[in-house]
């Protein structure tokens, strides 16, 4: 047993840090503010090879394992959460689909490009009526001669208008369930692909959301990702890792509200019952770090990680919840004024209890796992 | 990073899990009920090594890690609370001798106590002395080669059975903290009183006793370290011990959590198993969240213990807070899954519960585990 991270890992970590405190967090809250995409941030990031994390080199990327992917968005989010759930959405959700289920070809063609930044990665599952039960989503598509041809309305897509190319999952075969669910890679700028509406958000105001609209969008077959009817396993193994960045996603914003609540507390005579709070928050932030490092592990090393990313998922997510509403009690009126990074940790944590699973979701995959068991 | 257990301590813990599978679930009622301590049991663990776990190999043990050491604890408090007492006090009772006792001390005094010949205890709380060790009134005065010691102890586990005790004094009391020293008595040259065992909530397997120092003389040679030095090896035992409480946690609560699980698949009610409901159901995905998350964090403590890592004081006390209140929560929430029957001692859940609140009381109380995390955040 060893639960400290490798060498290599601290190494990255580090130079994570500089990176996103250096780079990163001066844009935080003017991002916040004018609810603007964070330019400066994913281009820096472009440059410094953060888009592929997970990408294999002979593909392009770093080749690096879900450790160093949950230590990336980490600290990233403790600068900004909102850079932070672009490049988490592109790296898992976004590139990990055709990563694990492309064929060589798929990856050849698409993988360098997610990987060096010049596309961004996104995943269009959600769709107005099909939220948790993603199974039943409605967008179609249809086989026409050596092509799909595609229609129907994607909801709370981030990156959206951003994306360069979108995993889109839509039905192909009669079942009206998981069976019948096809995932396709569809470039952006596919004709009758369009954005539809773009939402203002409680939180992460750098990240765009929005719609995305298929009319008659025609796919060549040779970008069905997986076998004809696979696409719902492939949603779901990609939400399995996808849930491993939204966990460090957490951590980033927990550990920067406990940071800026114990400065605040060091600079101002305390009650005790100021103490007591911070060593809650800093003792329930590091149970949820080393489950979220734990599933990292068992994905990283191939072993079965669906329950601990959900436990890490549902653990991590509530905690930022719970430590960024502590850290502005903490801090008092002035963490409550606009522009202040308490206010906006409360308002990005909330987006995490619901998105890549609400929490509730991942309530019933665990009891799911729970109660079959044995 | 390694999140598994070495097949070493698969071994030793697959040994555990069978004993108390075969030996300690059966028992574990009864010995609550009845509130006596299960001699058989220390019997067992003495002649199967598992006393031997806090021990490295060349004091007589079989390992000396922190992790083997909160591995069992939890093996044994998944069935029964008490009985893990008998190995956690068996380390923490050692730990003074480990930590700070001369080679010489080591040799002599280790090896009876991991073969389980002998019961050891730490003695650091009086009756006015709780939270504010530093506070403690026993005294311990030199004569040649010789001290005498005079005062009393409280809450004392296995102090009435123990036959070495650790006792901290006040060698110069008038210097509060820095007066206070560690002494090994040896019961048969150094005898003890124990007059009183306390009635508790729970963890009534394990005495916990009221002790009298009345002259009782400890030979020189059984001092711990320098005179003065007491205060500090006793937080640094409790450091060490921690973890292992946060362990006992883990396993109180995982014991309650597999039963009420499985009670939940087979009680039927409207017509299907109780598990069905999602109510239900997400009270297990909540327990089950919890409970990982404090492995996780006691185990991690554990190596830190074991690494002699700077941040230990802090991490273990992390692992204490956090692990005793989600087992609080996770026995209590147990409790009520089973609903009127948990609350019947026909069945262990309620038991478990009422072990799970010393947990968040004693090697500190979860307040002072707050203050010692605070006071390391805020340095």
């Amino acid at each position: 047993m060893d639960l400290e991270l490798a060498p290599h890992h601290e190494a990255f970590r580090a130079s994570m840090r500089e990176f996103a405190q250096g780079v990163v967090e001066p844009h935080a809250a003017e991002v916040d503010r004018d609810h603007r995409f964070p330019e400066e941030s994913i281009e820096a990031a472009r440059h410094a090879g953060l888009m592929g994390v997970l990408i294999p080199r002979e593909y392009g990327g770093a080749g690096l394992d879900a450790i160093a992917f949950a230590l990336c968005i980490e600290e990233l989010a403790q600068a900004c959460a909102s850079t932070a759930v672009i490049i988490d959405v592109h790296t898992s959700v976004g590139s990990e689909p055709i990563l694990l289920f492309g064929t060589e070809e798929q990856k050849r063609q698409w993988l360098p490009r997610l990987a060096s930044g010049e596309l961004l990665g996104a995943f269009a599952l959600t769709e107005p009526a099909s939220g948790s039960d993603a199974a039943s989503l409605k967008t179609s598509a249809r086989h026409v001669g050596g092509d799909y041809v595609l229609n129907g309305t994607k909801v709370f897509i981030t990156n959206i208008g951003r994306a360069g190319v979108y995993i889109v999952f839509a039905r192909t075969g009669p079942d009206e369930r998981a069976a019948g669910v096809s995932a396709f890679i569809v470039p952006a700028d596919s004709n009758g692909l369009r954005v539809g509406q773009v939402f203002k958000k409680m939180g992460l105001h750098g990240s765009p959301t929005g719609e995305l609209v298929l009319e008659d969008v025609v796919v060549p077959a040779a970008n069905r990702l997986a076998a004809d009817g696979k696409g719902f396993t492939v949603a779901m193994r990609a939400l399995d890792s996808g849930r491993i960045g939204i966990s460090g996603q957490a951590l980033g914003i927990a550990q920067a509200a406990v940071d800026q609540a114990r400065e605040v507390l060091a600079a101002r005579p305390r009650a005790q019952g100021d103490d007591f709070a911070l060593a809650e928050m800093a003792t329930r932030l590091e149970s949820a770090r080393l489950l979220v490092y734990r599933a990292a592990w068992l994905c990283a090393s191939k072993r079965p990680f669906t329950r601990i990313a959900s436990m890490a998922k549902l653990h991590s997510t509530d905690t930022a919840m719970d430590l960024a509403l502590g850290a502005l009690e903490l801090a008092g009126e002035d963490g409550a004024i606009a522009g202040s990074p308490f206010e906006r940790h409360v308002r990005d944590a909330k987006a995490l209890q619901i998105y890549e699973g609400s929490n509730q979701v991942q309530r019933v995959v665990i009891s799911r796992d729970l109660v079959n068991a044995r | 990073m390694d999140f598994e257990f070495s097949e070493e301590q698969i071994a030793i813990r697959d040994t555990i899990r069978e004993l108390v599978q075969d030996r300690v679930a059966p028992r574990a009622a009864e010995i609550d009920e009845k509130g006596e301590y299960p001699k058989d049991i220390e019997k067992l663990f003495a002649q199967n090594g598992i006393l031997g776990i806090p021990f490295p190999e060349q004091y007589g043990g079989i390992s000396g890690s922190s992790v083997s050491i909160c591995m069992g604890i939890e093996e044994i408090a998944k069935a029964c609370a008490s009985s893990s007492l008998i190995l956690a006090v068996q380390a923490l009772g050692s730990y003074p001798i480990l930590v700070a006792g001369s080679e010489e001390q080591k040799q002599r005094l280790c090896p009876p106590l991991a073969a389980g010949e002998k019961i050891a205890a730490y003695a650091l709380s009086e009756s006015g002395s709780g939270s504010d060790a530093a506070a403690m009134k026993t005294t311990a005065r030199r004569y040649g080669d010789e001290y005498v010691l005079n005062g009393s102890k409280q809450f004392i586990t296995h102090g009435s059975i123990a036959s070495t005790l650790v006792v901290f004094a006040q060698t110069d009391p008038g210097d509060d903290h820095r007066g206070i020293s560690a002494f090994v008595l040896e019961r048969e040259k150094s005898p003890w009183q124990a007059p009183k065992l306390e009635h508790k909530l729970g963890i009534r397997g394990s005495p916990t006793a009221q002790l009298v120092f009345e002259d009782v003389k400890v030979p020189a040679a059984n001092r711990l370290g320098e005179e003065g030095a007491g205060f500090k090896i006793a937080l640094a035992v409790l450091d060490r011990s921690r973890p292992g409480i946060g362990a006992q946690a883990l396993g109180i609560a995982e014991g309650a959590f597999d039963y009420a699980l499985a009670y939940a698949k087979e009680r039927q009610q409207f017509g299907q198993p109780i598990a069905s409901f999602q109510g239900m159901q997400f009270m297990f995905a909540d327990m089950a969240t919890q409970i990982e998350a404090a492995r996780t964090l006691v185990y991690r403590a554990a190596t830190k213990v074991d690494a002699r890592a700077p941040d230990l004081t802090k991490v273990a006390a992390m692992a204490k807070l956090f692990a005793s209140d989600m087992a609080m929560k996770v026995t209590t929430d147990c409790v009520q899954v089973l609903g009127g029957y948990g609350y019947i001692s026909d069945y262990p859940v309620e038991r478990m519960m009422r072990d799970a609140k010393i947990t968040q009381i004693y090697e500190g109380t979860n307040q002072i585990q707050k203050v010692v995390i605070a006071r390391a955040l805020l340095r």
